[in-house]
């Protein structure tokens, strides 16, 4: 008896003692604990060191980089890097200022001569429709004026044609730099080629031109750096692009002051600048709303506007079916509306799909939990079956089977409940996802199941039972509860596969049954819009994590076991 | 043994077979009647069949032949969780995912017990088992010891008709399981219930039985309260089994009454009791207990044969002295002699006379 009153007294715990209790050593015991939880964690990191690197480097940083992707926009300020600049005062609804239209003419030109013209085109053509081919068009028509120009100066002085004077004119030779032109031209042209561009250059802009003649500097020293670090030719030989002769034109007609200047070519400008009206009239705005009306037209420059910062919440708000306006954020016309859409079915669906695996798997974990060995082993095996098989093919057989002259249909006709006529559409609709999607998910459900009923010892029941529950108490309030953990475990599973899943929606889902990941797949193989899928699939992988979030919040994820 | 059933007979098994494999019986003929309120132990060797019995009366396994009676009705076809029947399991079996409280509920639930009911009755059951403070812990908290006190009171909290216990100690160490044994017997005649107890361990059945049921080879060798069981063995398997024995191989020559003379295989002439011999001329297997040999010629019979012993070992065991002899070509006769103070201490070599009263030598099937 006393024995008996002693024993659970000790198990009630020490009453508190004042103070932190010390370890043997004297330091307090939580400390000690702390160390030597330590020494164990830092063991365990080594252990799995290799594996985190391999996870890092082929998991984590993938990530990374998709996350970046989804909000990466350097391309327009890459292209259009005077547009940009030019476009940063103006507020979107007034008149588009001149300097814009002059910035584009020279961006554009230069970036059709890197050919980096088109790319921009398919970027802003996601925001808006059409704008791709106003860039395309436009590429092949910006050296008419320019034309025009380097005629009429020919026809005023022949030298005008040769590469030497020009050279002569606008490198600096003796003369002072005009260094920040120069850099600003270097990184602009990096930007726009992504090349380190290295080299000898063989020019400097001279000072006293670019003061004189601003366009005509820049467009030749970005001709320059062109020609001699991308195409690797000299170039004082080499004759300069149509936009420097353009750009000749408009410095001369918009007042430059030539009588000044006595450096080289001085006699050829104030024979050029003496005859002005023989040079064809150069305004930007003119020109470009000539070589496409849609140049004067206000939502280019505004997209172009919209889309100029470097980082952008565009493709994000495309994957809400939102666009970017002017005026902010707001919802697409409802005719455009499909990712939400999708994103809701995709998450339906996979619910449905993961209720009918736990349905289906949980007999089926049952059954092989509590068979001798033997007919265990042989069931588990039909269970496998289905991995050894191609996914394709799994799919496609469903597709033989669901379709309208399909196998089930037959039977169904044959047995006569469904009549010829109207035989069952299950298949290129949700139906036909739903089916075949749980069948092939169906084994990641039963095989955590499976692991975990088969820890639970049968006593447990005989105990409930003995204690007066039916077998459905007992199942229910005994070995359903400790089951849990497996059904949980397989939910995650089936849950997390079916989200991303691609390949069987595919075939079998038609318009009504596809999938998120199958609009990602799609941006990422077909349309080529790798930020947008990169948003898409940046929100998918939120869901997921907000959705495991929750139901560690509700379950617990410690009640999760994997084996 | 069909024929001892009586009125008053609680539990019955009549004339029992069981066999898993179509093959082999488990269990041959089991015949068995207990009154309501015994603490009645089924003990035995590994594998000798007394969990299948146990399970056939708590309708885990059915009978392959015969009857069983709960009150005097047959239960072959009642189904587990009808027939009342508390059970303690060896591993307890106590159902992780509840507290102990919900698991002494649990029971009550599935009878449809009202909530304040359950809550006296849980209490009650705890404090039982001295286990007040524990009805919050899960049962992984709890030590061995303890989770072993929540299963019994579990099998008795819904005061069930009949309690079943299968080696409930087994996995406990020798000084608990020693105090639980005195635990169990104490609620268990407190309550008043009817107990069948399982055990292998011959010391828990003699300590805790009111009647103790041999097992062995699928039959029951003896059923007998337990100073019968361990004085008046019936057959030599019971002897063997039941505490320590020294056993002589020899013939029946002469049967007089209650003794008889028995002639061993080395010649010598003994006095023995026949208990269970088919008759003169006949093997037999004499059994005395070792504390019954009696090396003190004064305190034997003058016409009582002895047999000439020569000191093998000798062993001090704190209360008693084990001398281990050589008798009759048996190495290994052991006598136990009590630590008295007129205790004689044998040396190694000696030679001495031992002899025996004739009713301490069980003349036993051979
Ligand atoms: N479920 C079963 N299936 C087949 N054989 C069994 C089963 N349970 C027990 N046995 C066999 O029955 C015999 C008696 O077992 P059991 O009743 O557990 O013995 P004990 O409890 O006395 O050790 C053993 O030989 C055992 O192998
Ligand atoms: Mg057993």
């Amino acid at each position: 008896m006393t024995h008996s009153t002693t024993e659970p007294a000790n198990f009630t715990g020490a009453a508190p003692k004042a103070g932190p209790m010390l370890a043997a050593d004297g330091r307090p015991l939580k400390k000690s604990l702390a160390r030597a939880l330590r020494r164990q964690k830092l063991r365990a990191l080594m252990l799995v060191a290799p594996l985190l690197i391999f996870v890092l480097v082929t998991f984590i940083a993938p990530i990374a980089d998709m996350l970046f992707r989804s909000v990466e926009n350097q391309i327009v300020s890459e292209t259009l890097p005077e547009t940009v600049m030019a476009l940063q005062e103006w507020n979107g609804e007034s008149d588009i200022p001149d300097a814009a239209y002059d910035a584009i003419y020279f961006d554009l030109f230069t970036a059709a001569e890197a050919k980096q013209h088109t790319r921009l085109g398919t970027r802003l053509n996601y925001e808006q429709t059409g704008i791709s081919s106003l860039f395309r068009t436009s590429g092949r028509q910006l050296d008419d004026i320019g034309d025009d120009v380097h005629d009429a100066l020919e026809d005023i002085n022949p030298a005008w044609d040769e590469p030497a004077p020009w050279y002569q004119m606008m490198n600096a030779g003796d003369r002072p730099v005009d260094t920040a032109l120069l850099d600003t031209k270097m990184f602009d042209m990096r930007a726009l080629t992504g090349e380190v561009l290295e080299g000898d250059l063989g020019f400097a802009p001279a000072r006293e031109v670019s003061d004189l003649l601003p366009r005509t500097a820049a467009a030749y020293t970005s001709w320059a750096i062109y020609t001699a670090l991308v195409d690797g030719d000299i170039v004082a030989e080499e004759d300069p692009w149509e936009s420097v002769f353009a750009a000749l034109a408009s410095d001369l007609q918009s007042g430059a002051d030539v009588s000044g200047y006595s450096g080289p070519g001085a006699d050829m400008l104030a024979e050029a600048a003496a005859n002005l009206d023989a040079l064809p009239a150069v305004d930007f705005r003119n020109v470009m709303v000539g070589i496409d009306e849609d140049w004067g037209a206000l939502e280019n420059w505004q997209t172009i506007k919209l889309y100029s910062p470097d980082y952008t919440p565009g493709y994000f708000l495309n994957s809400v079916d939102m666009q970017n306006g002017i005026d902010g954020a707001q919802m697409r016309p409802e005719n455009e509306r499909i990712y939400i859409t999708l994103f809701i079915r995709t998450l339906y669906l996979s619910l449905v799909i993961t209720g009918s695996c736990i349905l289906l798997s949980y007999p089926v974990a049952f059954l092989l939990s509590n068979l001798p060995a033997r007919s265990a082993n042989l069931l588990m095996i039909l269970v496998l079956l289905p991995f050894w098989t191609s996914l394709l093919v799994r799919t496609s057989a469903w597709k033989v089977m669901l379709q309208q002259q399909g196998v089930i249909n037959d039977v169904l006709v044959w047995l006569g409940l469904v009549a010829d006529d109207s035989r069952l559409v299950m298949i290129n609709n949700q139906t036909g996802t739903i089916i075949a999607m749980t069948h092939i998910l169906l084994p990641f459900m039963i095989l955590p199941m499976y692991s975990v009923m088969s820890t639970i010892p049968p006593y447990y029941v005989r105990a409930a039972k003995s204690l007066g529950a039916t077998n459905w108490t007992a199942f229910w309030r005994v070995y359903f509860p400790q089951s849990i953990p497996g059904i949980g475990a397989g939910s995650i599973l089936v849950f997390i596969l079916a989200i991303g899943y691609y390949i069987t929606p595919e075939i079998v889902g038609g318009t009504k049954g596809v999938f998120i990941s199958n609009r990602i797949a799609y941006h990422i193989s077909s349309s080529l819009n790798w930020g947008l899928a990169a948003a898409l699939g940046t929100i998918l992988l939120a869901v997921v994590l907000i959705l495991y979030w929750a139901y560690d919040r509700i379950v617990g994820i410690d009640n999760v076991k994997l084996g | 043994m069909a024929d001892t059933a009586t009125e008053s007979a609680f539990v019955e098994f009549e004339r029992v077979q069981k066999s898993y494999d179509g093959e082999n019986l488990v269990v041959k003929d089991l015949n068995l009647s207990m009154p309501k309120g015994e603490f009645l132990t089924m003990l035995g060797p590994s594998g000798s069949g007394k969990t299948t019995c146990l399970m056939m009366l708590a309708g885990f396994e059915t009978a392959t032949h015969g009857e069983i009676k709960l009150g005097g009705k047959p239960i072959n076809n009642i189904p587990p969780h009808k027939r009342n029947i508390g059970m303690v399991f060896q591993n307890y079996a106590l159902f992780p995912h509840m507290t102990v409280a919900e698991n002494l509920s649990f029971p009550l639930e599935v009878r449809k017990m009202g909530k304040s009911e359950r809550e006296a009755k849980v209490k009650r059951a705890l404090e039982m088992v001295q286990m007040g403070a524990f009805g919050g812990r899960r049962p992984a908290q709890l030590s061995g010891g303890q989770q072993q006190r929540i299963a019994l009171a579990r099998a008795l909290v819904f005061e069930a008709d009949l309690v079943l216990m299968d080696e409930p100690l087994g996995a406990l160490d020798k000084q608990l399981r020693e105090h639980m044994q005195f635990e169990i017997k104490r609620i268990a005649d407190n309550l008043g219930i009817t107990v069948v107890y399982v055990t292998h361990d011959q010391t828990e059945a003699l300590t805790m039985s009111d009647r103790v049921a041999v097992f062995d080879d699928g039959r029951i060798q003896q059923l007998d309260p337990p100073d019968v069981l361990y004085e008046e063995p019936k057959n030599s398997f019971v002897a063997q089994f039941i505490g320590e024995n020294n056993t002589l191989e020899g013939v029946v020559q002469e049967i007089k009454g209650d003794t008889c003379i028995v002639k061993l295989d080395g010649g010598e002439v003994i006095d023995a009791m026949p208990v269970n011999v088919a008759g003169v001329g006949e093997r037999t297997r004499v059994s005395i207990r070792p504390e019954r040999v009696e090396f003190n010629k004064d305190r034997l019979s003058p016409d009582a044969h002895t047999l000439k012993a020569t000191v093998k070992e000798f062993i001090y065991m704190g209360d008693i002295f084990r001398t281990r002899l050589s008798v009759a070509g048996n190495e290994d006769f052991v006598v136990k002699t009590r630590n008295a103070p007129d205790a004689v201490r044998l040396e190694p070599g000696q030679q001495i006379d031992i002899g025996w009263l004739p009713r301490d030598c069980r003349a036993l099937d051979a």
